[in-house]
């Protein structure tokens, strides 16, 4: 009958009494961000504090460049949870892609050729994975498990194991040049930010993708086309996975069969650290790009700290359940 | 006692007194307060002030744990079963007979033999709650409440999903508890349920318990004017005379077939007309639905204005103008975990309310602004998460999703519960011209709202009645067979 006592702390904010239309959106934004924000400024502060390397423009930038690549798998990730799916073969992707696309300018294809093509190989494979999972009702954690292998192997037969290099000077400028004194992924980044948010916010689209999350039946009797969406999902994904591929080849002048290993579970911890919930319906791009910064921060960090590796691998993984953890139990009574 | 949650009074100053081997009924309409009374007794909140005795000794509860064990039995509105598992597993869910923790199944399948049999409830203990009509999990929910040994017994609407015979069913539950000397604390807003078991009547209102009556002192005309605080009225709206049948029907079902489902449903609707279908549950209305609106396969043939056509999904039946309020809201209706405004937006954007695939915020404001106040639904923000809301409010919105679309057909399946604003909005749906479909296992309800009644029995549409003058006795007996048409 009535709201149960614990939820009111959250809808208390937003009584008629202050029902302006920017004071409860900035107050939703607060509720949304706020706590992931806050992480993040905190572990600014903490580096800042520790090493004087840390606050500088160019150091800034390179955690920006560093996290962009998982970034932009995360968006794709992103949508992917929201719908209550997983996508486990965006790692194998991004190698398959970038191996593809390495061999593609070294057999001398026209550089505007190939790059359009890259993107549309890494929707294809999104669209396999979504169709496997979608009209043969597999779940999505095993076609991707499965196809993760599938995608890997087929980049270390295209390559024959090596890495390939990669000379076309207007390819690689796009993971090294810069623009506006800015390295040329950051804006990359920066563009599918806004972009993919406008999609998820904006658009019919984007509410088909949280109501099927929020509640698949309710999204069928409501006249959405789930696995129809659930492939697109997956072509989104796959699409993001591709330019990743692109821009990892780029920045490293070669394609390397054995890119972007394990890069499923970055994008997946970012979207998690950035809220977006596991089980779907909730979430933002923006929230995960935050997610993913934090990871940024720290990696960066305890680097300029000279922390070894193994200390780090435990420090993010406690990281991450922490924030998760907040961040589930302020959320608690939302569900 | 209070209870209040934050801007929300919920309780104002209840005192209640339960007698053990005595039916006490609590009547108030929707958000009366009654469900949160309740749950107070049952140990999910806690009271703001005020305090519990039992036997006369005071107690306080901890959680509903405590309360359970204090001897406090609860069947909720809404159903908490786990559909994967057997009836068995499920009514004792956490209590299952073990020996040094490996489930003694025999026991358990013995047990719970005896539980029903007591109960005289008609489930088999093997079978799986998925397998059970909506009907036959409401009454192993109540098998599941009362297989702690309990001195009061609070069931919360327990017939609001239950056919004629299944609370038939109940009613016996009922009694034996009585005869046990158990206190039984009964919430409905069926009157004839009311008079029919109850010993006394307490009446609630905006949160405050108005008056305790027995019930051999009282009327049904007395229990309304307390609980709606009006002078006595009818809770339907008036009917209209009925609308001219004349002409191509807007929508026509021809041998609509389903294996193990519906057979040869043959019937038409037209413009302005309200259709009502009443079967008990299991005869197939729903199903019947389900196919019109293109979520499952049916031979046969769909004509809408006199053109053949095809509905294959739920997109399609949009397509033609179609909109279908489920019976599960919870589970086909609503996203809990959004807002208030995002549900009522659910269907309005993806069909027809977007330009250029973008959502306008302006006219979604104005969707949901519209349909707060048309069905009077009670919130604190519309940024409020559908989950925090009362049953009754949720159907409303449920109701409400559909409203932007301005259907000409309009499929209703149990859409009401009693909830007046549906009933207008029904009523003025018709007068403009929709032709109205409505499932309902309410005697009252579908009599009242219908021009013309299909009763369906065992898969097939058995009798098609005029409402005018219809008698429920009448109805009842074609829908069990009594009559044959």
């Amino acid at each position: 009958m009535i709201p149960s006592k614990p939820r009111l702390s959250s809808t208390a904010t937003v009584s008629p009494a202050v029902s302006g239309a920017t004071r409860r959106r900035s107050a939703g934004w607060v509720k949304q961000y706020g706590g992931i924000l806050t992480g993040l400024l905190v572990l600014v502060a903490l580096f800042w504090r520790l090493s004087p390397n840390f606050m500088v423009v160019g150091n800034l930038l390179n955690i920006v460049l560093q996290v962009s690549i998982t970034a932009i798998l995360a968006f794709g990730m992103t949508y992917v949870l929201l719908l209550g799916e997983i996508d486990l073969s965006v790692g194998a992707t991004v190698a398959l892609v970038g191996t593809a696309a390495a061999l593609g300018l070294q057999h001398g294809i026209w550089l505007w050729i190939v790059i359009p093509l890259a993107l549309l190989s890494g929707l294809a494979l999104g669209a396999i994975n979504g169709m496997l999972s979608s009209l043969l009702g597999i779940p999505s954690f095993i076609v991707t498990l499965a196809t993760m292998g599938i995608f890997r192997g087929l980049a270390y037969i295209v390559s024959g194991g090596i890495p390939i290099t990669v000379d076309n000077e207007h390819f690689v400028a796009l993971g090294n040049g810069s623009l506006l004194s800015a390295p040329v992924p950051i804006w990359i980044l920066l563009a599918l930010l806004l972009a993919n948010q406008f999609v998820l916010s904006k658009t019919v689209f984007g509410r088909k993708v949280y109501l099927a999350g929020g509640n698949r039946e309710a999204a069928l009797y409501s006249g959405v086309n789930v696995p129809g969406l659930k492939i697109i999902i997956f072509m989104l994904s796959g699409l993001m996975a591709g330019i990743s591929g692109v821009l990892m080849t780029a920045r490293l002048y070669s394609a390397q069969p054995n890119a972007g290993m394990g890069y499923e579970l970055d994008a997946i911890a970012a979207a998690a650290l950035g809220g977006t919930s596991l089980s779907g319906g909730y979430g933002t791009v923006t929230g995960t790009l935050v997610g993913a910064l934090i990871i940024g921060v720290i990696n960066n960090g305890m680097n300029l700290l000279s922390v070894p590796y193994f200390y780090q691998l435990i420090v993010k993984g406690l990281v991450i359940l922490t924030a998760v953890c907040i961040d589930v139990q302020s959320k608690k009574y939302r569900s | 006692m209070d209870m209040s949650f934050g801007p929300v009074e919920a309780l104002k100053d209840v005192s209640l007194a339960v007698r053990a081997g005595r039916v006490h009924t609590l009547l108030g309409e929707n958000g009366a307060g009654k469900s949160t009374l309740m749950k107070i007794l049952a140990g999910v909140y806690a009271p703001t002030r005020g305090r519990i005795f039992l036997h006369s000794a005071e107690t306080a509860f901890s959680g509903p744990e405590d309360a359970r064990r204090k001897g406090i039995a609860i069947v909720y509105q809404e159903l908490s079963l786990a559909n994967n598992l057997t009836v068995a597993e499920n009514i004792y869910a956490n209590h299952q007979p073990h020996r040094f923790g490996v489930v003694n199944r025999q026991q358990l399948m013995s047990d719970t033999r005896q539980l029903l049999k007591d109960l005289d409830i008609p489930i088999e203990g093997e079978a799986l709650v998925s397998s059970l009509s909506m009907a036959q999990r409401q009454l192993v929910e109540i098998a599941k409440a009362l297989s702690h040994p309990s001195q009061i017994v609070i069931m919360d609407e327990p017939t609001s999903s239950l056919s004629h015979s299944e609370v038939h069913v109940l009613f016996g539950v009922v009694e034996r508890l009585k005869a046990q000397g158990k206190a039984v604390i009964y919430i409905s807003h069926r009157m004839d349920e009311i008079m029919r078991i109850s010993d006394e009547i307490s009446v609630m209102r905006d949160g405050r318990l108005l008056r305790t009556l027995q019930k051999q002192d009282t009327t049904i005309d007395e229990l309304i004017a307390l609980m709606v605080g009006r002078e006595m009225r009818d809770i339907y709206p008036r009917r209209r005379a009925s609308p001219s049948r004349e002409g191509t029907p807007l929508l026509e079902v021809r041998h609509l077939s389903s294996p193990g489902q519906f057979q040869g449903v043959d019937f038409s609707v037209h413009r302005g007309e309200v259709l009502g279908i009443f079967g008990l549950i299991g005869a197939g209305r729903s199903e019947v639905m389900k196919a019109l609106f293109g979520l499952r396969r049916a031979t046969g043939e769909i004509v809408i204005d006199g053109r053949p056509v095809q509905l294959r999904s739920p997109a399609d039946a949009i397509a033609h103008e179609m909109a279908y309020v489920t019976e599960n809201r919870k589970e086909e209706g609503l996203v809990l975990q959004h807002s208030v405004t995002r549900n009522i937006n659910m269907v309005y954007f993806h069909h027809g309310g977007a330009r250029f695939g973008l959502v306008d915020a302006a006219a979604e404001t104005r969707m949901t602004q519209d349909a707060l106040q048309r069905m009077h639904i009670k919130i604190v923000s519309p940024q409020q998460a559908v989950g925090d809301l009362s049953g009754g409010n949720q159907q409303k919105i449920v109701f409400s999703k559909w409203m932007g679309l301005k259907p000409r057909i309009f499929i209703l399946d149990e859409p009401t519960r009693g909830i007046d604003e549906i009933y207008s909005a029904v009523r003025e749906l018709a007068a403009a011209g929709t032709a109205v479909i409505l499932v309902s296992s309410d005697l009252p309800e579908v009599l009242s709202m219908s021009d013309r009644l299909l009763v369906m029995r065992e898969q097939r549409i058995v009798k098609e009645l005029d409402t005018i003058g219809l008698s429920q006795e009448e109805v009842m007996s074609y829908a069990t067979g009594a009559l044959s048409a």
